[in-house]
């Protein structure tokens, strides 16, 4: 399949792509890796009038430190992902959850940006951008605004972005050596989008777990918070016990959908689970 | 219609192109560059992979304009030289060696795939051969033979291969291997 | 312990190519991208087809409008069914398997009515893919929607709605084959009335796709009043028979040419509408046409493959030996037949039996017509679905008998001291040792250890629980003896031609009617003309796929190319050596009786030193300037054999499952079989014929499923939904052989291509059943999803139906979804 016609833009500047999207008419999408959005717009399920393609913007790749922060351009690959220093030491979840996305030839060309404006809940980075309460900083017309990762993703494949507005990068907390990571990720065959999968933070102090951050991919239209789990799991004794049993809420709240690879009830259980082995694996049980 | 500059297997052109156009297809059709193939439309079979500066991209998932400034590198510019001197690149050499081919449509992308991965890890064991190439779908070998195939290219390259290039597959095999050896 | 070694030998004889593990000839042209894929055809002038598709499964057409399209640029021609309804006749079914079969008749493109999604509704012509593509948005069609008939157990109810007005009911026909009343076995219901055990099953083999890699493309050039046409197809031979039927171009103005064509397993064993399509509009144009379809496209209107419901009962006495097998089948034909539609099942239908001794054994089967794309054949066509049921039922019976699935099967098989044997469905089985092979499979795969695994895993409660499960599989190959196809009122014999032109610098050409799209044959099919005739390997060519080049031939399924096609290159080889026995003799002044041929070579017994070879003699009877008189000046010669019996392959797989009781989830731990083919030409192409059989049975058990919703959308219309594992998903397979020689041909080889698909499927699913039947769970509907395999873990039942929905992956709004639905080709659900 053939997408259908479109006029593209390749603007230089944050402010050119910004213009690009105004004048781009009725619908407008913006190209980051175009790892999703090629594939549906060859299906023709997308006919945007106008692509912006922001691959030569300058300034909106890489991965830097500001204070106990990282900063992740939005069109950092998830191949630069897997190979950048500072996330190799203060963001191994992100890392962990990226090289589980599709393929290499797709981490090549797709964005941590990209996958996070998507939203697809099937999608692995932003329930790990949800359990890092993640910033997402965007740039429009009127300037730059910050929303939190809570805020962010709205529903199904919709965040907050408003038209003519652009994710340009996402501030993630520096987790130190106190802190472990899991992304325990479920799918039937490599190439599947995730069934379930849970991205934990767990902080230890001693014997007790001190933080537990959770998310939850593919278990609502948004990525979602175990938040029941993460209050059961603060200042708990380190044990399968104690984790097993505060998994055992960690579908509380959610709504997942039915279809082909799992039903509802199915996925809650697998929440459950899987909640229970990450966290398990980042307290270093 | 957009101008683009790219260098191809080697040599540079400039068109014009519709900013529809896919990659594969203008490297099909406007470049007669048909031996990379296209197999679906959602990126997952992986036939259309090539080189996009030095890495491996699903061509159907390029757009032709992204390419602009860029050097793409196809199955047909793989190997050195020219006809039937050519010298094959030992990934080439290894999947015939090891038949890791049949019907050979999805054989151009695993290769360029495969060579991709090597480039980053040299001496992968099968189960990350295995995961270096799960993008790429192939539905006649089972991929037993692409995984050898893979891997004796590899100990080549590094040099720890035999040096008779029709030696029997048997450095970096298997049950199976043996079994082919016995028979052979 | 598959060397194939003659001790007698002489050591000076030139080493035998047969059983070489000779890398490819084809290989060179594949791994460089040289390849001539028809989608890669240019031609001058040409124009561009795509197609409109139907989004309803059922349905009148009330309207269509494609006066818009013909605006858009760059466009040639728009047609309607109603525009080619006088021309195109219906599509060929060559297998009325029963005298009172219905077939409605398949129209190419819809007329009034469509019954399955991506039924061709209109065609654009134009100048590029692009402009066609753009064109279909510009097409306006109204559907009456009907009633949509999916399931089969619903369809054959009466008062079911119907796909076809034109007929009484959704049956197609009713296919029996009693043993006893065609005199191979004795009574059925007797011995199930007598048995002092019975166990009853109802088995689902899901539909499949089979879904090769390079989708499909047709190519069609008109020259005056013939017409060459460029297809990827398994079968050029049949597909000019059918297409010079269908469409009135008469045959000999008709040349097909299948170029490379990258994979088929059954999927390119069709003639399909947009061939006959291509031919209509070239035939009005008179100019060069191609299409080629979208993966998607691919998905939802090639034939899919199996779709059986199988009702099926063992009878047998308390000690394991079984006395009779009752198997009733509703068959999916989908809405309409297409070339061996109807025939698959009943291909299956002897099959049953598998390796045991049966005394008696009745079979009935109903094909059924629903709103779903055709289904035909995909690799093994009917006997995996045998052999799924035979292998699955016989745990089943185990299990009822408290007994060892081996050792059950022990006990019914048939010995190796029995061959030929003649089954209770009336073949003869050629040879083989269903002992050996086992024996060679469990030492294979460390049958005692893992065995001990699994009892440590029960009894500590892990919850990865590990389990073993066999299949010792049969099947029949070589398709077929034309006689026995007859019999069955099959439409064609399955006779094979293969030619052999000795030119004069000595090279050899070996053309073939087995047209290969992956298999390797013109490797092999080298090494058996080396050998025959002596000459290097290097020196022939091997020339197939083009009517014009290979005028005759029957082309490639069944594992019928080395079986039928490699046999009459024997045969022509021998006729090729008869014919220079009588120039050698000639030439060298001696009696043909004296003369022997050994290493391409002729010598004069008793003679040293005098001898002449038969690159030679070719040279010297194309000069043809001293040869005997009465006779013509060639050696050039063809042969077609048409085989007296089917070979049986036989094999023992067993795999080693990981259940994780927790999640569903499956894994395979370890894969090992052990396949009798027969004699081995080149193991290294054997051993990749198993392994890619293997997976594809693999995947049918664990990975893939057609599903439609209740509109009759396919669900799984991409890629994305339709899963095809990749490497990461396979497991490492340990393969063997015995050599057991086919009897039914000169190589002794008996077919490997659709073995290992075959064979796994039941292995694996009951594999996974071994590993949590302690908890109470007898079965689970493939393919294995971790939601099935968890719910019969723990809700009981066999995992019962998955939710019709695409994944919500890759970012396909429903509302998005919609306003893509005035594009047909993209149907808009699957994402």
């Amino acid at each position: 399949m053939i997408p259908a016609p479109f006029a593209y833009a390749r603007p230089t500047t944050v402010e050119e792509a910004l213009q690009a999207i105004a004048d781009g008419g009725e619908d407008v999408k913006v190209l980051a890796g175009g790892q999703s959005l090629i594939p549906v717009m060859r299906l023709r399920l997308a006919a945007p009038e106008t692509v912006v393609d922001l691959t030569r913007v300058e300034g909106l790749r890489g991965v830097r430190e500001e204070g106990d922060q990282l900063v992740v351009g939005a069109m950092t690959t998830h191949a630069d992902v897997l190979t950048d220093p500072l996330l190799a030491r203060y963001g191994q979840l992100v890392v962990q959850a990226t090289e589980t996305v599709a393929d290499r030839q797709v981490r090549r060309r797709g964005t941590f940006g990209g996958a996070l404006a998507h939203a697809d809940p099937a999608g692995d980075l932003p329930a790990v951008a949800l359990a890092l309460d993640a910033e997402f900083v965007i740039a429009g017309s009127g300037g730059r605004r910050t929303v939190a990762a809570a805020d962010f993703f709205v529903d199904y494949l919709t965040t907050v972005l408003e038209e003519g507005e652009l994710l340009v990068e996402i501030r993630l907390p520096k987790l130190g050596e106190d802190w472990g990571v899991r992304y325990e990720k479920f799918n039937r065959v490599a190439q599947a989008w995730s069934i379930v999968a849970v991205a934990a933070a767990v902080r230890r102090e001693g014997g007790r777990i001190a933080e537990a951050r959770i998310g939850l991919t593919n278990m609502g239209p948004t990525p979602l918070r175990a938040s029941a789990t993460e209050a059961a799991l603060v200042g708990v004794d380190v044990s399968m016990e104690t984790v097993t049993a505060a998994a055992a809420q960690a579908a509380e709240g959610t709504s997942p959908s039915n279809d082909l690879n799992a039903q509802a009830d199915y996925r809650q259980h697998l929440a459950q689970v899987l909640t229970r082995r990450a966290v398990a694996a980042a307290a270093g049980l | 219609m957009t101008q683009i500059n790219v260098r191809v297997d080697g040599a540079s052109y400039q068109d014009d192109v519709e900013p529809r156009t896919l990659l594969v297809h203008y490297l099909r059709e406007q470049l007669g560059k048909v031996g990379t193939v296209v197999g679906c439309d959602t990126s997952n079979c992986g036939a259309c992979t090539v080189h996009l500066d030095g890495h491996a991209v699903k061509s159907c998932t390029v757009l032709a304009v992204q390419a602009d400034g860029c050097q793409v590198t196809t199955i047909e510019g793989v190997a050195t030289g020219e006809g039937p001197t050519a010298t094959l690149h030992p990934v080439q050499r290894a999947f015939h060696e090891m038949h890791g081919l049949q019907c050979g449509f999805c054989t151009p992308g695993m290769i360029m795939a495969s060579i991709d991965l090597l480039e980053e890890n040299p001496d992968p064991s099968d189960e990350e051969v295995r995961e270096g190439i799960e993008g790429n779908l192939c539905r006649c070998t089972g991929y037993q033979n692409i995984v050898r195939a893979v891997r004796q290219a590899a100990a080549e390259m590094s040099g720890t291969a035999a040096d008779d290039p029709k030696a029997e597959p048997a450095a970096v095999d298997t049950a199976a291997a043996e079994h082919v050896a016995v028979q052979a | 312990m598959t060397a194939v070694e003659d001790p007698a030998a002489p050591v000076d004889a030139p080493a035998k190519e047969v059983g070489q593990a000779r890398r490819r000839k084809e290989d060179a042209r594949l791994i460089t991208g040289r390849t001539t894929w028809t989608d890669n055809m240019v031609l001058p002038g040409m124009l561009h087809l795509a197609v409109l598709r139907s989004p309803v499964a059922h349905g009148r057409i009330t309207h269509l409008d494609v006066s818009a399209a013909k605006e858009r640029g760059g466009v040639v021609a728009v047609y309607t069914g109603r525009d080619l309804a006088e021309e195109q006749g219906s599509l060929p079914c060559a297998w009325p398997v029963t005298p009172d079969m219905v077939n409605p008749g398949h129209p190419s493109i819809a007329v009034d009515q469509v019954n399955h999604v991506g039924e061709a509704v209109a065609i654009v012509v134009a100048r590029s893919r692009t402009a066609a593509a753009d064109a279909l948005e510009a097409i306006d069609v109204d559907y009456e929607p009907l009633p949509v008939v999916l399931d089969m157990e619903q369809a054959v109810q009466d008062g079911s709605p119907l796909v076809h007005d034109s007929t009484s009911s959704n049956t197609s026909y009713h296919f029996v084959f009693d043993a006893g009343e065609a005199g191979t076995g004795a009574d059925t219901d007797g011995a199930f009335a007598d048995a002092e055990v019975t166990v009853s099953r109802r088995f689902v083999q899901q539909r499949l796709i089979p879904a090769f890699m390079e989708p499909r493309s047709v190519v069609v050039q008109p020259s005056g009043d013939s017409y060459t046409m460029w297809s990827a197809t398994q079968i050029p031979h049949i597909l000019r028979v059918m297409a010079a039927m269908v469409t009135g171009i008469p045959e000999h103005k008709l040349r097909v040419i299948a170029p490379d064509v990258g994979g088929g397993f059954g999927g390119k064993l069709q003639v399909n509408p947009e061939e006959i399509l291509c031919l209509l509009i070239a035939r009005r144009l008179g100019k060069p046409v191609k299409w080629t379809e979208t993966r998607s496209e691919s998905l939802m209107t090639a034939h899919h493959g199996r779709d059986q419901v199988q009702f099926i009962d063992i009878a047998a006495d308390r000690d394991g030996t079984v006395r009779g097998l009752r198997v009733r089948l509703l068959a999916d034909m989908g809405a309409y037949l297409r070339l061996i539609t109807p025939g698959v099942p009943a291909l299956g239908a002897f099959m049953f039996p598998g390796i045991y001794k049966f005394p008696a054994y009745r079979f009935e089967c109903d094909g059924v017509f629903t709103n779903k794309v055709p289904t035909d054949a995909y690799r093994g066509a009917g006997r995996p679905e045998a052999t799924f049921a035979i292998e699955r039922i016989m745990d089943e019976l185990a299990v009822e008998l408290d007994m060892d699935p081996l050792e059950l099967r022990r006990k019914n098989w048939i010995g190796a001291e029995e061959f030929p044997f003649t089954t209770v469905a009336g073949l003869e089985y050629d040879s083989g040792d269903y002992h050996q092979a086992t024996e060679q499979a469990l030492q294979l795969i460390g049958y005692d250890e893992l065995r001990a695994e699994q009892r440590r895993r029960r009894e500590s409660g892990d919850p990865v629980q590990l389990g073993i499960g066999f299949s010792t599989f049969t099947e029949m190959c070589g398709l077929a003896p034309s006689r026995v196809l007859g019999s069955l009122a099959f439409g064609a014999g399955g006779w094979e031609q293969a030619s052999i032109r000795m030119l004069p610098t000595g090279k050899v050409e070996v053309v073939t009617g087995s047209t290969p799209h992956g298999q390797g044959h013109e490797t092999a099919w080298s090494q058996i003309v080396a050998d025959q005739l002596g000459v290097p390997f290097e020196d022939v060519e091997v020339l197939h796929g083009d009517t014009a080049i290979s005028s005759r031939g029957l082309d490639t399924y069944g594992s019928r190319s080395l079986v039928v096609g490699g046999t009459a290159v024997v045969k022509a080889a021998e006729k090729v050596v008869q014919k220079a026995r009588v120039i050698a003799a000639h030439l060298l002044e001696a009696s043909e009786d004296d003369l022997e041929f050994t290493g391409g070579k002729f010598t004069v017994r008793g003679t040293p030193g005098a001898g002449v070879g038969i690159q030679e003699v070719a040279l010297a009877i194309f000069a043809a300037h001293d040869y005997p008189e009465g006779i013509e000046p060639s050696i050039d010669a063809e042969a077609t054999f048409d085989p007296e019996n089917f070979s049986f392959p036989h094999g023992t797989h067993i795999c080693a499952m990981e259940v994780d009781t927790e999640t569903g989830f499956v894994k395979i731990r370890k894969y090992a079989c052990v396949d009798d083919v027969g004699t081995i030409v080149n193991p290294l192409i054997v051993e990749g014929q198993v392994h890619g059989g293997l997976a594809q049975g693999i995947a049918q058990a664990l990975y893939e499923e057609a599903i439609y919703d209740a509109d009759g959308n396919l669900t799984t219309g991409s890629f994305v939904d339709y899963l095809v594992p990749a490497a990461s998903d396979l497991p490492h397979f340990d393969t063997g052989n015995t050599v057991h020689a086919a009897t039914s041909n000169p190589l002794g080889a008996k077919g490997v291509g659709e073995a290992g698909c075959i064979a796994s499927t039941p292995a694996v699913v009951n594999a996974a059943l071994d590993a949590v039947r302690h908890l109470g769970v007898s079965d689970i509907r493939m393919p294995l999803t971790p939601e099935r395999v968890w719910r019969a873990v723990h809700q009981g039942g066999d995992g019962g139906d998955r939710a019709a929905a695409g994944s919500n992956a890759q970012g396909a709004s429903a509302a998005e979804a919609a306003a893509a639905s005035t594009d047909p080709s993209s149907n808009g659900s699957h994402l």
